[in-house]
């Protein structure tokens, strides 16, 4: 058992709106000295209605709060394709270093060259990883770099005085590549994966014309499988004029491996809170560099470096450079630079490639260990870093695939990624990390396989009553979607005096 | 490698399970030739001393705004954050935890995302928010592209008091709207009413604005509705808000703004925290991720994400934006830094930040400073006699930063003008050695 199963400490937290007092505060500020006010007529004359705690009250309330939450802290988050490892604290550290953490973006550039250095460093290390010849660190999540690698190409063709309008997109990439094609003003085309969930070649050839502009591949891709035929698909993506968008977020499982650029990519984001480990927080904040092939370099968002030097504005460009515009105010995630430049720097270029090789070492570890008893989605491919299952072992079990994963949480795991990819019916896709032992893997296997033998037995309270051991039982989201309430509202006192 | 739990005989068995004899067996499926067997150029990996001893080294060649007076803002804002604050955002269940699609075990974001929604409703007027964006600029970005679905016109007025790099952004991020940006003219007030015309989605309208002037928000709206447009109101320092009249109350439609000033450093830019409210009838439209409240089986109030059917992992093509995220740990950053300072904390800090600028302006117009400003907040403008940029690298070499040259961002811009900003932080030492910087 991995759950303690204290219920004395399932608390229920109250909303600090029912418990804190407008007249309440937490912090010691001195009186303003005297002044003649410069606010005009614009002084605030409505109150703001937020209410304070003290400082005990506050920590309390967010330690609470705080327990409520399962974490990669606390055990295996076998969460497919969100990449949850293990976050070093180093990382932490650093960015908390007052000459990262208390810098403003736009001092004199000649106050912070330790920045600048970092910000240097970090883009050599992506460069050498990737094998590409630009990088634009500003996007700030994996659908923003997406959003600045396409509308790098997107520049590019415009500068040839093409107007393409499709977006060839297979049916496994993440939804944020769509979306990215569809808000830049692109037609959006599937492409079919083959039986054995990869983009065959042909496909691809079959979907080309001289309107397409792109294609959006995310490989290794969202079944967990590296795409065989990725060379050959980029040869012919060229040879018709278009250029090869790469979704890097599963960089993680070929750092060392097999570099992007040497594979044809010309555009592929990296998301650095996956593969080097900056802290997701609850969901964000994440940093999605772009790295650019030869052919698209000079078609960057500012700022970028050229050479020691920033190009903080589209005017500023000289010769070949054509910038598109800005993405963001300022630099971008600092601090999530300097986090995974402490990654970077801790694991070197050995431990980065050990890590890609047991994140897929892991991965597969676990397709054999429960390819018996759950259905493997694509047996017939080694797994990359994470591995696909579906529901056909649980037909006629009674048992969905929610509720198999809300019972995962009664054995002390965060649920695997669920229905997700869309391309095999009620997925379930595992991504164990570099960050497990073998006693750790094993206990999930364990487990894992308990459950499959529970569905099959028929011990189907299990499933459908889980979870029972979480801070809520299991929510009614539909409920929360028709009438959605967004913010407190207190209630009536009319209605509070009749209950 | 520390971070590395597996062991060869561990991985020796692990590959025996599997049934292949080695590593690379696994990635058969890269295309021959292109499987790297040699290390990457790069330097071999370090001990945790090494690596902080490195990185010690290149953060040391940084001045931080701790080091001396400073009065830099121009959208990112240098204030105390209590300890409690960053204590609490490195719990590991926090700072360790993903996006809650687990809702039954992902309670504690729920919650707090629920009462930062409410906090960001009541601080700016609005009837609702979302769970937070990535930053100001692309929240203004959105609330364009938002303002154009909802009133299916595509163009969008930009007033020239709207910070530079939001100007650009929004020029930049929000495709298919054509952009009329008025020219930026910090001295004399611009004639946005006469920009408002039929095919207008919507009016961005700064305030307090880039140069620090507060505007007027309330005729800009009334202009706007008539017209059958949106106002779309954007602010840079939510601490303002504790002493100005929130945009809701003015009439604005979407209000955006940057969260960073409560609770979060200012880390060289990122990552920050946008913000992001409306009114309830165009929560639909509404971009980002929201966390929302119900019931679970037992009839418990809990929390869940709510209305993701607006999302691109549900919707793909058809979504409303292509966001997967939301600045979680920033947006409980701010969530706990509201809370200790409660409506009492807030308007005492703003009060604290509107009289040291008002010290500052004081004293440099004591020494022969021109301010442009009538009203502002913790900001303001200033003219120099000769270039800007060159008066604020000498206060630099002197270990003042001394504000912001308007043409570092805007190259149409005059060239005397410096951007600089008081904050809770200011000293009167502070003070004094900046109205030395720049007296005549």
């Amino acid at each position: 058992m991995t759950f303690t199963g204290n219920q004395a400490l399932r608390i229920h937290e109250p909303l600090i709106f029912e418990v804190g007092h407008t007249e309440q505060t937490g912090v010691d500020l001195p009186d303003p000295a005297p002044h003649a006010s410069r606010l005009g007529r614009h002084a605030r004359k409505t109150p703001v209605g937020l209410p304070g705690l003290t400082e005990p009250e506050t920590m309390r309330h967010y330690v609470r709060l705080s327990r409520q939450n399962y974490a990669i802290d606390l055990g295996l988050y076998p969460l497919g394709s969100c990449t949850m490892k293990h976050n070093p604290r180093l990382n932490e550290k650093a960015a908390r270093m007052p000459g990262f953490g208390d810098i403003h973006p736009l001092q004199p550039l000649s106050t912070v060259p330790g920045a600048l250095e970092l910000m240097k460093t970090l883009s050599h290390w992506l460069l050498e990883m990737t094998d590409m010849k630009a990088v634009a660190l500003s996007p700030k999540a994996g659908a923003q770099g997406e959003l600045a690698g396409m509308m790098a190409i997107r520049a590019a063709l415009k500068d040839r005085g093409e107007d393409r309008k499709t977006v060839l997109v297979p049916e496994s990439a993440h939804g944020t590549n769509p979306a990215t094609a569809a808000a830049l003003g692109y037609r959006v085309e599937g492409v079919k994966a083959r039986e054995d969930g990869t983009v065959s070649v042909e496909a691809v050839r079959e979907k080309l014309s001289d309107d397409v502009a792109a294609i959006m591949l995310t490989n290794p891709n969202t079944c967990g499988l590296f795409e065989p035929e990725v060379a050959a698909i980029a040869e012919v993506i060229h040879e018709a004029g278009a250029y090869f968008y790469g979704d890097g977020a599963n960089f993680n499982a070929i750092v060392g491996k097999a570099k992007p650029g040497a594979l044809g990519v010309d555009a592929m984001h990296i998301n650095l809170h996956k593969t080097f480990s900056t802290p997701h927080g609850g969901g964000g904040p994440g940093s999605g560099p772009v790295v650019l092939s030869e052919r698209l370099a000079p078609y960057a968002p500012v700022p970028y470096f050229r050479g020691d030097t920033l190009v903080e504005r589209t005017g500023d460009a000289e010769g070949e450079e054509m910038p598109f515009g800005r993405l963001t105010a300022f630099h971008g995630q600092m601090g999530m630079y300097v986090r995974a430049m402490a990654y970077m720097m801790s694991h070197g270029a050995d431990g980065l490639k050990q890590a890609s090789e047991d994140a897929v070492l892991a991965a597969n570890y676990i397709k054999a260990s429960l390819a018996d008893l759950m259905s493997v989605s694509f047996p017939d491919r080694p797994a990359m870093h994470e591995v696909l299952f579906d529901e056909r072992f649980l037909k006629g079990t009674g048992v969905t695939t929610l509720d198999f994963a809300k019972a995962m949480i009664d054995e002390g795991f965060h649920p695997m990624t669920m229905y997700f990819p869309l391309v095999v019916p009620g997925a379930m896709l595992i991504e164990p990390t570099e960050s497990e032992s073998l006693a750790s893997l094993d206990l999930f296997i364990g487990s894992l396989r308990d459950l499959a033998m529970a569905a099959k037995r028929g011990d189907t309270e299990r499933f459908t009553e889980a979870p029972r051991y979480s801070p809520r039982r299991r929510l009614d989201e539909t409920r929360g979607a028709r009438k959605p309430v967004l913010v407190y509202e207190a209630p009536e006192p009319a209605r509070e005096a009749a209950e | 490698m520390r971070y590395h739990p597996l062991t060869a005989d561990d991985r020796a068995l692990m590959l025996k399970k599997i049934g292949v004899g080695a590593i690379d067996d696994l990635f058969v499926d890269v295309p021959a030739g292109k499987l790297f067997t040699e290390p990457m150029n790069l330097p071999a990996g370090q001990s945790e001393i090494a690596v902080e001893r490195a990185l010690s080294a290149m953060a040391r060649k940084n001045h931080a705004a701790g080091d001396g007076p400073f009065f830099l803002g121009a959208g990112a804002y240098r204030h105390h954050v209590p300890a409690t604050v960053d204590h609490l955002i490195q719990r590991s269940e926090f700072l360790t935890s993903y996006t809650p699609y687990q809702a039954e075990i992902s309670q504690g974001t729920l919650q707090v995302l629920f009462e930062f929604q409410t906090q960001v409703a009541r601080l700016t007027g609005m009837e609702v928010a979302n769970a937070s964006m990535y930053d100001g600029s692309t929240a203004a970005a959105e609330a364009v592209m938002m303002a154009a679905r909802l009133t299916k016109r595509g163009k969008a007025v930009v007033s020239g008091g709207v910070h530079p790099q939001y100007r650009d952004v929004i020029a930049t991020v929000a495709t298919g709207v054509e952009i009329d940006a008025l020219p930026s003219d910090p001295t004399a007030g611009e004639d946005i009413l006469a920009r408002i015309d039929k095919d207008v989605a919507c009016v961005v309208v700064q305030s307090p604005s880039f140069y620090g002037h507060l505007i007027d928000l309330a005729p800009i709206a009334e202009a706007a509705h008539e017209a059958g447009a949106l106002l779309v109101s954007v602010f840079t320092e939510p601490v303002a808000l504790g002493a100005i009249e929130p945009p809701g109350a003015q009439g604005a439609d979407i209000v955006v703004g940057e969260g960073q000033g409560i609770g979060n450093p200012l880390t060289f830019g990122g990552p920050y925290v946008g913000l992001f409210a409306t009114q309830k009838k165009h929560v639909r439209q509404m971009p980002g991720r929201l966390s929302g409240e119900t019931v679970d089986a037992d009839g418990k109030r809990g929390y869940a994400l709510t209305l993701s059917t607006r999302e691109q992992h549900i919707r793909r093509d058809k979504a409303t934006s292509n966001i997967c995220t939301n600045s979680g740990l920033c947006a409980l950053a701010f969530t706990i830094h509201m809370t200790l300072l409660g409506e009492k904390g807030l308007t005492r800090l703003a009060a604290l930040n509107h009289e040291r600028a008002c010290a500052t302006a004081d004293a440099l117009t004591a020494a022969g400073v021109e301010v442009l400003n009538e009203t502002f907040f913790n900001e303001f403008t200033v003219r120099v006699p000769g270039d800007a940029a060159a008066v604020v690298e000498r206060a630099a070499g002197e270990g003042i930063i001394a504000g912001l040259p308007v043409s570092r961002l805007d190259a149409a811009a005059p060239g005397d003008l410096i951007v600089v900003a008081a904050t809770e932080l200011t000293t009167d030492e502070d003070i004094a050695a900046l109205a030395g910087a720049l007296g005549a």
